[in-house]
């Protein structure tokens, strides 16, 4: 974490869930309309967001990501009616047990988009990647590349 | 079923603050119907406890076992191989469960990781609500299966009280007058004429006044 810190341009990583009938084909649409958008964003695709779980955005969080954003439907629209809803209400309940530890809420969030918006794809990439800049590395990210880095060598 | 509420996530990290390896045990049984104690629920407590330890630089590590019934010897004895493995346990089941478990292995530790709060059923998605107090004499069937003793604030037998207000209780808008609720369902049967027989006080030996029960099945027990 501390050499994290020290780098003048952290760069983080986020686990971005995306519902294919939105999110996912709006970033397919960004990639076409050939907008540039950060790298540090690694796409989950999900076939609705009402599969996202609470333990999903966890793990996430466990495993080392600094930040965490859910993207579906916009509200109303969803192709399995309530999904992003309920993704909605999950997202809500992992803030708040969030702030619980004394982890800064912000690093999770959930954005509504439609399969046209393109732009607003990239646009909520730039803006959650800039978000968690802002806010620096996550205080679990640092134990969790050990822990990854000692599973890799096979280290208990 | 029996329906509890988790506790909040600091006083667990308290309960296993001096531990660096612990187990979360959940039980298949009530707790898992009211999305309390259950295999999700299992992991998300395991998570977020992983999380709030690495965040502070002293990771935790949680193991995570689920029982069929914390509430039966059998099952409880699954963990007889892997419990002393461990610092502490915490248990997702009802109050029952970490004593079965404490019984059960003497030298470990048990923390509950509910509160057991009341006999009820699900009214909504998310939403419990009480109606039976294990008083031991049920008495459901004078009250056209509404229970004066497990919804009426008062435990009142004999009608409403004066903190009936438009079908509510005085105690919360949002707890239902249960006498109201009689008295208007035996006046569309007809049968409002069953009240006015004055219902006895009621023997409380048979609930929690007359101590810790026990129920015996003679035709159940083994012998030998």
């Amino acid at each position: 974490m501390e050499n994290r810190r020290m780098n003048e341009t952290f760069e983080p990583t986020l686990i971005a869930f995306c519902c294919k009938y939105c999110a996912y084909a709006a970033a397919d649409l960004a990639g076409s309309m050939r907008l540039n958008y950060p790298s540090n964003v690694k796409i989950t695709q999900v076939p609705c967001t009402g599969r996202v779980d609470i333990i999903h955005l966890l793990k996430a969080l466990e495993d080392g990501a600094d930040g965490v954003y859910v993207a579906g439907c916009m509200e109303g629209d969803c192709h399995f009616v309530s999904g992003n809803l309920k993704a909605k209400q999950r997202v809500a309940y992992v803030k708040k047990t969030l702030s619980e530890i004394g982890i800064e809420p912000e690093r999770i969030d959930m954005f509504n988009l439609s399969s046209a918006m393109g732009p607003r794809f990239a646009e909520i990439a730039i803006e959650m990647t800039e978000r968690i800049r802002k806010i620096g590395p996550s205080p679990i990210a640092a134990t969790a590349d050990r822990d990854n880095r000692q599973a890799k060598e096979g280290k208990p | 079923m029996i329906v509890a509420d988790r506790k909040s996530i600091q006083e667990i990290l308290d309960m296993v603050k001096t531990c660096s390896k612990i187990l979360v045990v959940g039980c298949k049984g009530c707790v898992t119907v009211c999305n309390v104690g259950g295999l999700k629920e299992v992991q998300i407590l395991a998570a977020t406890l992983k999380i709030a330890r690495k965040k502070d630089g002293r990771p935790l590590q949680v193991d995570e076992a689920l029982l069929e019934r914390q509430c039966d010897p059998e099952y409880v004895a699954m963990l007889k191989d892997t419990v002393y493995d461990y610092e502490a346990v915490i248990s997702m089941a009802c109050g029952v469960g970490p004593q079965f478990l404490s019984e059960a292995y003497p030298d470990q530790r048990f923390y509950p990781a509910v509160n057991t709060t009341f006999f009820g059923g699900a009214v909504a998605h998310g939403i419990w609500e009480e109606r039976c107090a294990g008083c031991g004499t049920c008495i459901i069937h004078y009250f056209d299966g509404l229970c004066p003793i497990a919804r009426c604030s008062k435990s009142l037998l004999n009608g409403p009280c004066g903190g009936s207000d438009h079908g509510k209780c005085e105690i919360s808008k949002e707890v239902e007058c249960i006498w109201d609720k009689i008295v208007r369902k035996k006046m569309e049967q007809g049968r409002l004429n069953d009240l006015l027989d004055v219902v006895p006080a009621k023997n409380w030996q048979t609930a929690r006044d007359g101590g810790p029960r026990r129920s015996r099945r003679e035709e159940l027990i083994q012998h030998g």
